[in-house]
């Protein structure tokens, strides 16, 4: 797969450090499931905390811990758990992270439509911000906006074109308030995102701001 | 020691793993607990990384009264996994690091922290050699600890108080560009230790 558009150091580092809403956690999971480039740099964001571990100064732990611990691991299962990862006859469309949550190809999911030719289908948690997959039908644009917080974009099917350049399949869009943009599908197709924000949208047309309340944003 | 396990000599154990912590090399150690499961092994991984888990679970915000709980889920863990860890893809404290993460962040949200990782590892290609990493982290806390005051006090509320860029904008009173420019710049200076790799945004 070619990736042109990768994810912000800052967004990577949130990840590694927990710090990440499942909305955007989920995002970063799924490109990086599919981005050797970024799992790389996900490496080394990793080990920053890894680092950091070793730097605490250690908290007591209970005397009886190691014991309890130890009584236990014979019950435990070890490499059986490694055994058959189960083969999941999946569309390949979905990233891994994702397949948690859909359990059927995207074409089959219940889509809520918005206006004619956007629709919606929310991950099932809530939050400050937006984590959902949003279709668009070709030649469809989305309403101006800009961010109070960030907005991640992952693109699973199709393709858009905003101020920022043009965004295929597993590219990322790891936008914040310095960006206004109005993305615009110009795939054959429907373009199929998913995405998470932090805080609302914040439209900047008159009409955006007065169907704001309908979009869920 | 009062809970001795049917057939274990805990207290040798403990002992002994006191006696040679010191220079211990930790991820070769994790590395051989890889290979074959090892009771003694596995004590000394856990009296030096037990305490530091507890530390930063807490941080991160376990309640107190949870924190014993979850450090002994999180060090289960290291045994149960031992077998997915290679030493030459990460430090045993990255290692240990994300599933200490993964598991305080599933008890607090009672959900998932969605992952790419652990079971994806073996999948990469290993193209660093033995011992590196361990090298590599040594000089990944070097480099942290000569930051600016500015961007390490970022990195510290990323990692341990889980703050997003929102939260840590709003706490340090200054834009979210600032926040995210502050983490930009510390990363610049630790992908210097490995090879400053450069990519397109």
């Amino acid at each position: 797969m070619n990736i042109n558009h990768h994810l912000d150091d800052a967004t990577l580092i949130s990840y590694s450090a927990g710090a990440l809403s499942q909305g955007m956690a989920l995002v970063v999971a799924s490109h990086l499931s599919i981005c050797p480039q970024c799992r790389e740099r996900a490496e080394h964001t990793d080990a920053v905390g890894g680092a950091l571990l070793e730097s605490l100064e250690p908290e007591t732990v209970a005397d009886d811990m190691l014991a309890s611990v130890l009584a236990q691991l014979d019950e435990l299962p070890t490499k059986q758990e490694s055994v058959p990862v189960t083969p999941i006859v999946m569309d390949p469309e979905i990233p891994a992270p994702l397949r948690e949550y859909i359990h059927c190809p995207l074409d089959q999911l219940e889509w809520k439509r918005i206006v004619p030719g956007v629709a919606y289908y929310d991950m099932p948690w809530e939050g400050h911000g937006v984590s959902r997959l949003l279709r668009i039908a070709p030649g469809k644009a989305m309403l101006a906006h800009t961010h109070n917080g960030n907005e991640l974009t992952m693109v699973l099917r199709g393709s858009f074109s905003d101020e920022v350049g043009r965004f295929c399949r597993g590219d990322v869009a790891d936008l914040d308030d310095q960006i206004e943009h109005q993305p615009l599908v110009d795939s054959k197709a429907d373009c199929i995102c998913l995405i998470a924000t932090d805080a609302p949208l914040r439209f900047t047309t008159l009409f955006g701001k007065l169907v704001q309340p309908i979009t869920g944003f | 020691m009062k809970n001795r396990p049917p057939g274990e000599d805990v207290d040798n154990i403990v002992q002994l793993s006191q006696a040679e912590m010191a220079s211990a090399d930790w991820s070769d150690l994790l590395g051989r607990l890889a290979v074959k499961p090892d009771k003694s092994i596995y004590a000394r991984l856990f009296n030096h990384f037990a305490p530091r888990v507890k530390a930063y679970i807490v941080r991160l915000g376990v309640a107190i009264s949870a924190a014993e709980e979850v450090t002994q889920e999180v060090m289960l863990s290291v045994w149960r996994k031992a077998h997915m860890y290679h030493p030459d893809k990460a430090a045993a404290s990255t290692w240990i690091f994300t599933l200490a993460r993964n598991q305080s962040i599933d008890w607090m949200r009672k959900q998932k922290y969605p992952q790419y990782s652990l079971d994806e590892w073996s999948e990469t290609a290993c193209e660093s050699g033995q011992g590196e990493q361990e090298v590599l982290s040594d000089r990944v806390a070097q480099a942290i600890s000569q930051l600016p005051e500015k961007q390490a006090q970022v990195i510290y509320m990323s990692y341990f108080e889980g703050r997003s860029h929102g939260d840590i904008a709003s706490r340090l009173d200054i834009p979210l560009g600032s926040v995210k420019s502050r983490i930009r710049l510390a990363t610049e200076k630790l992908k210097q230790i490995w090879g400053g790799d450069e990519y397109e945004h």
